[in-house]
């Protein structure tokens, strides 16, 4: 029977070491397959996350040959003659084997003012396809936090205290092209979100597995927003003449 | 003695999809505090794998429709098994929750008019399932989600409870342990809301994640709480057949709703001979058992299926209104749906039965103890309807939420948890590091799995469902010997040894309730008895622990009023 | 400023780096951008041989400062395309992986730590002023159609020659470039929230959608209008030069 070669991290937080595993390949197998017939054959404690195995939860994020990806989704019949290397996503604190701290993301979520509308009680929103078309696009987000782990300010300058990061962004872009939404948020944006530290290098939107434009549909169109407000003085004198909309400040 | 840490609070949920994280802000919004405990992270909960859509009689494609034509179709379509009680309070009040998670920030698909769109589904008279593409049960979610961070909830992931706890005949609160480090705590709380999901991992072929293990039904059956009904375990017609790997993964209705076509392997549209006016769309009992006859006669698709096809929807319908499934065949299977038939077959999907509630307030026999969401019965019957499950999480986990918050309040005097009971449960849940044995609990499950399948799946025997008995109460005595090895940090192999004890506590209920209905009625078929027995359809099967042993009885199911049961005749 | 650590994720266990030759891309980048670069400078600073009726060099268009200006006529202008360019959010993205490795390519490791500030310090906050580029950028555009209509009129008459369509090819993807550039989407369209609600929201919302698309083929654009002006100029300096005689298609 034909066998895939697993080379997988094991380890915590004191350091840690590859091991070695041959795995019967199935067809269509794909590498959480194989974690799970190593936890049932050879090591019951192998730890990994994971709920539904068809890449909608985003649990199982890992970084397979270097490339971080969900292990749900990639196949094993793409590494045939090599072998397949499974480490855990290296900007987070790892906890244990494949298994990371990825806490953080949700501490920046909290600081995210929530969508606050204004609408009369009791009456159903009339917004149409075109309004929410956009925002959509967003709400597609899985929280695999795949972006997060390969946006370099994260990864390599270890920026969680500047940037937000991408899947922030992302939520922050639903809220701000929410058409009932009616809070500011580019303060927040240009302050603690830290998004003049994305130098939009697109390694987020390259694997995001709901294949979610972040750079060109939420990243950028925010810092057109940011500098509407903060870097176009054109504009503010137009603002000031005439104040269409009015939003509400919250940083 | 091991130590433990303590989070005392007014309200616990347990479980974070739609129902846990509904029923905790309607607590929390009540000024009570909540704690909110989930076996995974937060937001990654069942719920994310709901497709189609969620139920509710807006009237806003099809004006004709109302909570009364909404409940007929529930109750039909649960073979009148339901309670009614509680098929009414879903379909008034499924419209206001729709709008209140719009008002929360859910975006939906839009009418041209600028309304919320709604999709047909299988057995629903009207189009009647706002929906966002295929991808409906993540905006809920997320929409929760959010609102619960900011309701002030205190959220503890990757957290397992192991066992309820009581004061007397009340239950005083819960405890587990940290998946990450394997420490224990204990949370006080006057009232535990259950809203833990159903217990699709007990068969080989299902649509659920690992979470849906059983674990707050066999929780709350230890505490001595009836569990009503749980032969009716929904089989999904279409879930992926090939490749291994994704075999059971699910196909979500919608794919019918948007014009999609069931054929055999002779290109004939056999659920014209099924169900010729509902035909594709007919209730899923009918449709998955319709595929299986046609696999049995030798009309299968190559893997054991049939085939379902969207491509006369043209590509980019198909890429707009069902991304995700256009997405999980090019990945996983290699299958471009816009230009290729999808093969499909049955996968278990959903538990119908389980806690049985009051219909109100969600409360379980027990006092204190609430249930919401999958993880309660009642609603659905026999048959669950596609879109049911979204719409049943918010309108009974905001109830169960605001009675636990009330119950909570109003009871005047301080639990104990007794702490030797305490001591036991670490003692039980420590054991397989301790004890002697060479059982794998990973190879236990499957086996546990397989014989399900086999026995208690889509179509049963009297004599088939005790030799599973046999079966599950043999894996019982075995998974005492069951050993593990390594530390209790995230230890996958401890996990499954707790998981395990809930599924066998599930198993042995489910196969004893179906052995026990000699009658054939919506999801539950028996080859031994083929057809509906009006005797059986006036009763719900009760499981329940007495003097240690798990007993079988009946209740009647309540009888209508006389106005709503105008509305069939 | 980043100022939070954390701990290593892996020690003793080597992290996998991806196999790919990542290093193509950034490296055909440098040649091509450098290359183009020197021709541009040495083009510009040449003063002469920009002009062959009915054809004037892109780079010299248009022509200003005759009379008060001494040095060649293309530093008064080439600065829009130049600053347009560079603060370009295609080009920034290629500009950073390529010539500063921020990262060179995805998920590989950086050296420089915490001195990386994004575009949060001089001076590459200014990369907001890329909307006053769009807008001078747009003038260029009219300009160069204005040239590239009068490219098709020799001696009074309608023709066309081959520089005709190296000028009509450059006014074309030129356009396509500014038109596809992500300040005018947001300018168009992009900065609303709700359309269906804001005045002319549909009408924009269409244009919005129109320039989206060419949006996604940015990047072709930015590249073939640097080739198109770079073709063009060539063409019109060998020409003024007597090196080449201007095939004439119809006259």
């Amino acid at each position: 029977m034909e066998e895939a070669i697993l080379r997988v991290f094991r380890g915590d937080s004191n350091g840690g070491e590859e091991r070695i595993y041959r795995v019967p390949l199935k067809p269509g197998m794909v590498v959480l397959d194989a974690i799970h017939y190593i936890q049932a054959h050879y090591d019951a404690d192998l730890a990994v996350r994971w709920n539904c195995k068809a890449a909608r939860c985003g649990s199982c994020s890992a970084e397979v040959n270097g490339r971080p990806r969900l292990m749900c989704k990639t196949r094993l019949d793409e590494f045939r003659g090599t072998d397949v290397r499974v480490y855990p996503l290296k900007t987070f604190p790892l906890i244990k084997d494949l298994v990371t701290d990825v806490s953080w993301n949700y501490q920046v979520a909290r600081q995210i003012p929530p969508f606050t509308h204004k609408e009369p009680e009791g009456k159903p929103f009339i917004v149409h396809q075109v309004d929410v078309e956009r925002a959509q696009e967003f709400h597609k987000c899985i929280e695999c936090f795949l972006c997060q782990n390969v946006c370099h300010v994260l990864r390599d300058h270890e920026g969680q205290s500047a940037y937000f990061g991408p899947r922030s962004m992302v939520k922050i872009a639903s809220l701000e092209m929410h058409p009932k939404d009616v809070l500011d948020r580019t303060g927040l944006l240009r302050e603690k979100g830290g998004i003049a530290y994305c130098n939009i290098t697109k390694c987020c939107e390259d694997l995001c597995p709901e294949e979610i434009h972040i750079t060109d549909n939420a990243i950028i169109p925010l810092k057109e927003r940011v500098a509407d407000k903060y870097y176009d003085p054109l504009r503010a004198l137009l603002r000031s003449l005439a104040p269409s909309r009015r939003r509400e400040e919250s940083t | 003695m091991e130590q433990y840490e303590i989070f005392e609070h007014d309200v616990l949920v347990i479980g974070a999809g739609g129902a846990g994280l509904r029923a905790a802000i309607a607590a929390a919004e009540a000024g009570l505090t909540v704690g909110l405990v989930c076996k995974s992270l937060l937001g990654k909960a069942h719920t994310v794998m709901a497709e189609g859509g969620i139920a509710a009689a807006l009237g806003g494609v099809d004006p004709q429709d109302n909570w009364q034509v909404h409940f007929a179709d529930t109750m039909r379509g649960g073979q009148f098994i339901n309670d009614w009680r509680m098929a009414e309070i879903h379909a008034k009040e499924a419209p206001e929750r729709v709008l209140e998670l719009e008002r929360w920030g859910a975006l939906f698909d839009r009418t041209p008019e600028g309304k919320i769109l709604q999709r047909p589904f299988g057995a629903h008279t009207y189009r009647r399932l706002s929906h966002v593409g295929d991808r409906t049960g993540l905006e809920m979610i997320r929409t929760l989600q959010d609102r619960a961070i900011q309701a002030g909830i205190d959220v503890y992931p990757e957290v397992t409870t192991t066992a309820l706890l009581k004061d007397g005949a009340r239950i005083a609160g819960a405890f587990g342990y940290r998946r990450e480090t394997g420490r224990f705590i204990l949370f006080p709380a006057k009232a535990v809301i259950l809203a833990t999901g159903g217990w699709g991992r007990i068969w080989q072929v299902t649509s659920n994640s690992w979470e849906s293990t059983g674990d707050g039904a066999a929780m709350a059956y230890e505490v001595g709480a009836d569990l009503r009904d749980v032969e009716m375990m929904q089989v999904h017609p279409t879930g992926m057949v090939w490749p291994p790997g994704v075999r059971g993964l699910l196909v979500t209705e919608a794919v019918r709703g948007e014009g999609g076509v069931l054929r055999n392997s002779q290109g004939e549209r056999f659920m014209l001979r099924y169900d010729p006016q509902k035909k594709d769309l007919s209730s899923r009992d009918v449709v998955a058992r319709a595929i299986n006859q046609e696999v049995l006669e030798g009309r299968g698709s190559p893997h054991g299926g049939a085939f379902l096809d969207v491509t006369p929807l043209g590509a980019d319908r198909i890429r707009q209104k069902l991304p995700n499934m256009y997405d999980q065949y090019l990945k996983l299977a290699d299958i471009d749906i816009t230009k290729v038939p999808m093969e499909v077959a049955p996968t278990v999907h959903y538990a119908m039965g389980g806690l049985r509630v009051e219909p109100e307030s969600g409360a379980t026999t027990v006092p204190g103890l609430y249930a919401a969401g999958e993880v309660a019965s009642g609603l659905h019957g026999a048959n669950r309807l596609g879109g049911n499950s979204l719409s049943d999480l918010v309108v009974f986990g905001k109830r169960a939420g605001e009675c636990a918050a009330t119950y909570s309040r109003d009871l005047p005097a301080t639990l104990q948890v007794p702490r030797d009971v305490v001591e036991a449960e670490i003692v039980r849940v420590l054991a397989p590091f301790e004890r002697d044995g060479n059982e794998n609990p990973f190879l236990l499950h499957e086996e546990l799995q397989a014989t399900m399948q086999e026995r208690a799946s889509i179509i049963r025997t009297g004599e088939g469902l005790q030799k599973a008995l046999e079966k599950i109460l043999e894996l019982k005595e075995r998974s005492r010997r069951t050993r593990i090895t390594g530390s209790r940090m995230y230890n996958p192999g401890w996990h499954m040894t707790i998981d395990l004890d809930c599924m066998l506590t599930l198993s042995e209920a489910v196969v004893r309730a179906a052995i026990a209905r000699r009658e054939s009625r919506g999801a539950h078929y028996r080859l031994d008895h083929p057809n509906k027995d009006p005797e059986f359809g006036k009763l719900n099967i009760i499981a329940r622990k007495s003097r240690g042993e798990m007993t079988i009885t009946t209740v009647p199911v309540p009888p209508m009023p006389e106005e709503l049961a105008r509305l069939f005749t | 400023m980043i100022t939070q650590t954390r701990s290593p994720a892996v020690s003793s266990a080597v992290r996998p780096i991806r196999q790919d030759a990542w290093w193509v891309g950034p490296l055909i980048t440098v040649v091509v951008v450098v290359v183009f670069a020197v021709y541009a400078v040495w083009a510009a600073a040449q003063g002469t041989n920009y002009r062959v009726e009915p054809y004037l060099s892109p780079f010299y268009s248009p022509v200003l400062g005759e009379g008060w200006w001494t040095l060649s006529p293309a530093f008064l202008v080439i600065w829009i395309p130049l600053g347009f360019r560079l603060t370009c959010y295609y080009f920034r993205k290629t500009y950073y992986r390529s010539f500063f490795g921020d990262p060179p390519a995805c998920a590989l490791p950086e050296r420089r730590g915490a001195s990386y500030t994004g575009e949060s310090r001089f001076p590459f906050i200014l990369q907001n002023l890329h909307r006053y580029f769009l807008y001078l950028a747009i003038l260029l555009v009219v300009v160069h159609w204005y040239e590239t209509i009068q490219a098709f009129v020799f001696d009074g008459r309608f023709g066309i020659g081959l520089g005709t369509l190296f000028l009509l090819a450059e006014a074309v993807l030129l356009s396509g470039y500014v038109f596809s550039c992500h300040s005018f989407r947001h300018l168009v369209g992009g900065c609303l929230d709700c359309y269906s609600h804001s005045a002319l929201g549909r009408a924009r919302h269409r244009v919005w959608s129109r320039v989206s698309l060419m949006n996604e083929r940015h990047h072709l654009y930015f590249w073939a209008s640097l080739i198109a002006v770079w073709a063009a100029d060539l063409y019109v300096r060998l020409l003024a030069s007597g090196a080449i005689g201007d095939p004439r298609i119809i006259f």
